[in-house]
């Protein structure tokens, strides 16, 4: 096992720069996650961790060396790919043995290294079939035990679950949780769906077009995000964004939507008082948003918006309701049960201590 | 006007003008051919029915007369003393066979050349058209291109061998030399042509994250190409053989006339030159059919033992 470390890396291509400045440190045994939009450049930046592409500018160090200019074999690490890339003219045994074979390991270890991975994995009863009789699911566990039986310092996943159907792939998250936690390994994982990102790893970083926005474990990504743009990539429904002017009048300090004023909390005033008549831009997640008839705590008259529901969406847990205020269409949960009906009226509350607020040119955050 | 609407005529309709060509032209003449088998036919005075006559002619054997069956012993060795009673059509399988030693080595060239036309260089298209070219053009200028450099006293290739102190023989007029001229030449005809184009499309639908996942493993490039190309080529190599196979067993008129005129001493005859020879020089229409249906069922079985046994070794991709 070892740390795997990421320093000032940049990749281009001609002139299009794909990760910039790029420095990231993944401790032993941790389980990071690389999540960002398509085209974000996660997965460049994992392949020349794999040694699939050549780092343009700074060093990647694996345990204690420095690898840029050693070929994947002598990275030792394993990597699973979106597509699985079994071979498909091999058994699920050969595929699993190719690479313990071409290191010239021994037919008896091979075969231990293999049949006890394939046990962990519960494929032992497909050892002998081509990967085109396995299903979707048991071929990503092939490719998962083509890792393995490898023992590597270093596991290198890419999208491994994108092929799956969604529930499998709440299952396969769980099993690959449960394998990091039983091989205890360094695990670097890319994927482009937050909920991933969020369930499994132990810190996520953040990026968009090439450069890293945040990286932290999942509770602050999503409690503090560092910028407008890691605040509306992760929680699902995504946060409401805003434009809000800051006035003061007498001791306190409102952000006013043009519809509706918000007050701002006391410890958040010095953070906010700079920017006093000029616009800022509001973040508040829909959980954070209620309906208030049903929402007692903190109510303050200013807090209270109204506005036309447009669309409702009953999840069973809850309800999702698209509401128009007037200037913004805004998204925010409700109870299961309640029994609003599109093209109601709503009145809704703010909860004040969860609201984020970041500049409207850098979209960074002004209350961390 | 029902009829109109009526989709499977509607459908008819669109196929008549082939399948009109296609029954008067090939069904016919097949099944025509195969009464013609059983008949003696010179094309000018009416056929004459003579039963398996041609089929005996073709592959019977005769008892050497002054052979003595005497003893028992001479019974167990009687093929000592039978003769067939037409070796050319004997010497000229042979030959159909030795020239289709040319099928895996044109298969290696044409991998050969896939693969180099398959790197991404400056100009790559301009190569693989000058590689394709031999292909399309045509046969004669190719084998009056193919006489001068065999010419043992003043062509290219003795003169060449000359170089390094070696004497060439006189390829097209020596029995063996003659039937590898012609097996070099196809090889340079062909080896750039439609196997070479098959090979590149398999090449470039071998996806990339196998050799990807191969370089994780630790493939080194011969690994890759043994472990991964060779068996993703498979069902391309496979559909060439076999589609070489019978073109080989059907095959050789063409360079073997345009070359040497199946000679010397029928040294490059083949079977299709055979067949050719007995309708349109002999005007044995009879024996020429004969020997046509000889050779569908002898393509028919070969083909039908390449899927049994070659089959297995095909792997087909799984997505």
């Amino acid at each position: 096992m070892a740390r795997v470390i990421l320093q000032n890396v940049w990749k281009r291509f001609g002139d299009a720069e794909i990760v910039k400045d790029f420095s990231l440190e993944v401790p032993d045994k941790e389980f990071c996650v690389l999540v960002g939009p398509s085209g974000c450049g996660k997965s460049t930046t994992l392949r020349m961790v794999a040694g699939l592409e050549e780092v343009t500018a700074g060093d990647i160090i694996i345990g204690d060396r420095r690898v840029n200019d050693l070929p994947p074999k002598d990275r030792d690490i394993a990597m699973v790919f979106q597509n699985y890339a079994l071979y498909p003219h091999m058994t699920v045994y050969e595929n699993m043995a190719f690479g313990l074979k071409l290191k010239k390991f021994s037919d008896p270890e091979i075969s231990m290294r293999v049949k006890e991975a394939a046990e962990i994995l519960g494929i032992a009863h497909l050892l002998d079939r081509k990967p085109k009789q396995l299903s979707g699911g048991q071929r990503q566990r092939v490719a998962v035990g083509r890792a393995i039986v490898r023992k590597p310092k270093v596991f290198l996943f890419d999208e491994p679950l994108s092929n799956l159907d969604a529930k499998l792939r709440v299952q396969m998250r769980a099993e690959l949780k449960k394998m990091h936690e039983r091989l205890q390994s360094t695990i670097i994982y890319v994927t482009h769906d937050q909920t991933e990102a969020m369930t499994m790893g132990d810190r996520i970083c953040i990026m968009k077009d090439g450069s890293i926005q945040q990286v932290d474990n999942p509770l602050s990504v999503y409690e503090k995000p560092d910028n407008r743009f890691v605040g509306g990539f992760i929680g699902s429904p995504p946060m409401n964004f805003m434009e809000a002017e800051v006035i003061v009048r007498g001791e306190e300090c409102f952000l006013n939507e043009g519809m509706f004023e918000i007050a701002v909390r006391r410890r958040y005033k010095d953070n906010v008082m700079p920017y006093v008549n000029k616009k800022l831009i509001l973040g508040i997640r829909p959980e954070d948003i209620h309906d208030k008839l049903s929402f007692t705590l903190n109510l303050k008259e200013g807090n209270v918006m109204s506005g036309m529901v447009d669309v409702v969406e009953p999840l069973g847990s809850e309800i999702f309701l698209h509401v128009n205020t007037g200037k913004n269409e805004i998204i925010c949960r409700v109870d299961a049960h309640s029994k609003v009906q599109p093209n109601n009226i709503i009145e809704l509350v703010v909860d004040t201590r969860k609201i984020h607020l970041f500049e409207a040119e850098t979209g960074c955050s002004i209350l961390q | 006007m029902s009829w109109v609407h009526n989709e499977a005529f509607v459908g008819y309709c669109f196929i008549m003008p082939n399948l009109v060509g296609f029954l008067a032209f090939t069904l016919l003449p097949v099944l025509a051919s195969l009464i013609v088998s059983f008949t003696s036919w010179d094309l000018l005075s009416p056929p004459r029915f003579v039963g398996f006559k041609n089929f005996i002619d073709i592959f019977g054997f005769s008892l050497i007369p002054e052979a003595a069956l005497a003893s028992w012993t001479d019974y167990l060795f009687v093929w000592q003393y039978l003769t067939p009673k037409d070796p050319g059509f004997w010497q000229y399988l042979y030959n159909t066979a030795f020239l289709m030693l040319g099928i895996p080595f044109g298969m290696i060239c044409s991998l050969f050349i896939a693969i180099v036309m398959n790197r991404k260089l400056r100009g790559i298209m301009f190569f693989r058209t000058i590689y394709f070219l031999p292909s399309i053009s045509s046969l004669v200028a190719v084998a009056l291109l193919w006489r001068w450099i065999y010419n043992p006293d003043y062509g290219l290739l003795n003169a060449l061998l000359g170089f390094i102190g070696i004497q060439g023989p006189s390829w097209l007029t020596h029995p063996l030399w003659a039937k590898i001229s012609l097996i070099l030449m196809g090889l340079w005809s062909g080896v750039g042509g439609t196997n070479m184009l098959l090979y590149l499309a398999a090449l470039q639908g071998i996806p990339q994250h196998l050799y990807e996942a191969a370089d994780i493993d630790g493939a080194n490039a011969l690994h890759k190409f043994m472990h991964i190309t060779i068996p993703m080529l498979s069902p391309t190599s496979f559909f060439i053989f076999i589609m070489s196979v019978i073109g080989g067993f059907q095959g050789g008129f063409q360079s073997a006339y345009l070359m040497t005129r199946g000679g010397p001493g029928g040294a490059t005859t083949t079977l299709e030159y055979y067949i050719y020879n007995n309708a349109f020089k002999w005007f044995s229409m009879g024996k020429a059919s004969a020997l046509a249906w000889f050779l569908f069922l002898v393509i028919l079985l070969v083909t039908m033992v390449n899927w049994k046994y070659g089959g297995k070794k095909v792997h087909y991709q799984y997505i």
